[in-house]
């Protein structure tokens, strides 16, 4: 049995809300910069050029990325061998977040109430997702989620009869209507299986997955990359100015499901998808 | 080719811009979104007067990350304007002028901004960081109590737009996407 007092995710915590609004992850940048170099449509070219130069103005000025510096979505890999000492993990992250978006000059874009709105003033609480690991480390992902694209995800419970044709129809369909709101080139994350809940958790895994690295299943591997192909014969292009690059990647997490079910969920991205990870 | 435009904004001026158009505007303009367009659409009904003259003015729909000390603003980027759609129709006819933001609009507006002779400009989302290079100076000037919400008046030199959409019912995220899949027919 490893004890960690909770102070130290606080600290990690708080470091990785600044991080992550600051540097987009090296994936990301690469994949940027090799959109620009690819795009020949002079519009689509410029727009990334100014998304690339702003990424170079946010690091220059430490600087948000974007203004929108999102809720702060934590996810914890916990080894069953950590005893957490010194208070609970929930306080815990939730102080990491206050500090981190106070500490950072972080907007603060979290309301109490959903219809009686109110700003809480610090950005929590977070949305935290905790699984139990084999092993005694503690593995920290924090992946500050905008709603700009946020609110252009969406799910649907689809009959199994409509299978792989029903979810690329519908994966299409949802890039389609969000159009230039989210924030193109986006990145997809898709979850297909499990129950309505958990189909929703699968599509926001696969964001943290690092761009250009396939499912470790061939079939799904393969339908990842017809899904990005199709996505970018669309045409919306950065910003939605029209061009090649829609999406940046498309990302599918599966899970079992009930014989009567086919969930799907598409959880988009914008051009900065941000995430950091540490690992105590 | 980027066109020069500088506030006040003639309608004249205006209606020469097609969308597509690189514009790069410098002067004045406000921040106001979600909240701050309930507030002035209820002011508006109720006859009272807006924090700042809506005659020729350039709404930003945008809601900055604070300062850092010393700093004139935080990040500045857009937000998706088609949240506004239901308050701007009444916001042209008292003489709204221009828009920044980014996304689409709905029919109502594009029909509204068409009446009026406005234009609807886009600064690309997310390039928030740039923006902020663009903005001189800041200042609130009403509903502090709204945080990032509250209305600014900012002054910008030569913030690069694009022309979304124009005076004369033209769309980019209509023609941009078409234009482009026609060019990969040829």
């Amino acid at each position: 049995m490893r004890e960690i007092d909770v102070q130290h995710i606080t600290d990690a915590v708080a470091n990785m809300c600044i991080q992550a609004n600051q540097y987009l992850p090296p994936d990301v940048q690469t994949t940027l910069h090799a959109a620009q170099r690819a795009e020949h449509w002079p519009l689509a070219t410029r727009t990334l050029a100014q998304i690339n130069m702003n990424l170079a103005q946010a690091a220059d000025k430490q600087l948000p990325i974007c203004q929108d510096t999102g809720m702060a979505c934590v996810f914890i890999e916990l080894g069953q061998d950590v005893h957490l000492t010194g208070g609970n993990l929930d306080d815990a992250v939730n102080e990491g977040v206050r500090r981190g978006y106070t500490e950072g000059y972080l907007r603060k874009s979290v309301v109490q109430d959903p219809i009686r709105r109110g700003n809480t003033g610090d950005n929590t609480p977070a949305l935290l997702t905790v699984h139990i690991v084999p092993g005694q480390q503690v593995n920290i992902t924090v992946a500050p989620k905008g709603f700009g694209s946020e609110n252009m995800s969406r799910i649907a419970m689809l009959k199994p009869a409509q299978g792989r044709e029903g979810v690329v129809d519908f994966v299409l369909e949802t890039v389609r209507l969000a159009g230039p709101n989210p924030c193109p080139p986006i990145v997809l994350g898709v979850g297909i299986g499990g129950s309505f809940d958990k189909v929703a958790l699968l599509a926001k895994q696969a964001l943290l997955r690092p761009l250009n690295q396939p499912s470790q299943t061939p079939y799904y591997a393969q339908l990842e990359a017809e899904l990005l192909e199709k996505v970018n014969q669309l045409g919306i292009g950065p910003a939605g100015y029209g061009g090649k690059t829609t999406a940046l990647d498309v990302a599918i997490e599966t899970m079992p499901t009930h014989i009567a079910g086919l969930p799907v969920a598409v959880n988009v991205s914008c051009h900065a998808t941000r995430r950091a990870s540490v690992v105590l | 080719m980027q066109i020069e435009l500088s506030t006040p904004l003639s309608i004249a001026q205006l209606a020469k811009l097609r969308a597509g158009d690189n514009v790069a505007i410098s002067g004045t303009i406000y921040t106001a979104r979600d909240a701050a367009h309930k507030r002035m659409a209820e002011l508006l009904q109720a006859g009272q007067p807006l924090p700042f003259a809506l005659q020729g003015s350039c709404i930003y729909y945008a809601g900055p990350s604070p300062a850092k000390p010393g700093g004139v603003i935080g990040a500045i980027g857009p937000t998706t304007a088609g949240r506004m759609d239901a308050t701007t129709p009444l916001l042209l006819q008292h003489g709204l002028a221009a828009m920044i933001g980014k996304g689409a609009r709905s029919p109502e507006v594009l029909a509204a901004m068409q009446q009026a002779g406005a234009v609807y400009f886009g600064f690309i989302g997310g390039a928030a960081a740039l923006a902020a290079a663009h903005v001189t100076a800041s200042k609130i000037i009403a509903w502090e109590d709204l945080g990032s919400e509250a209305v600014r008046e900012l002054t910008v030199q030569n913030l690069p737009v694009t022309v979304l959409a124009d005076t004369v019912g033209g769309d980019l995220y209509k023609s941009g996407p078409a234009a482009y899949l026609a060019s990969r027919k040829k």
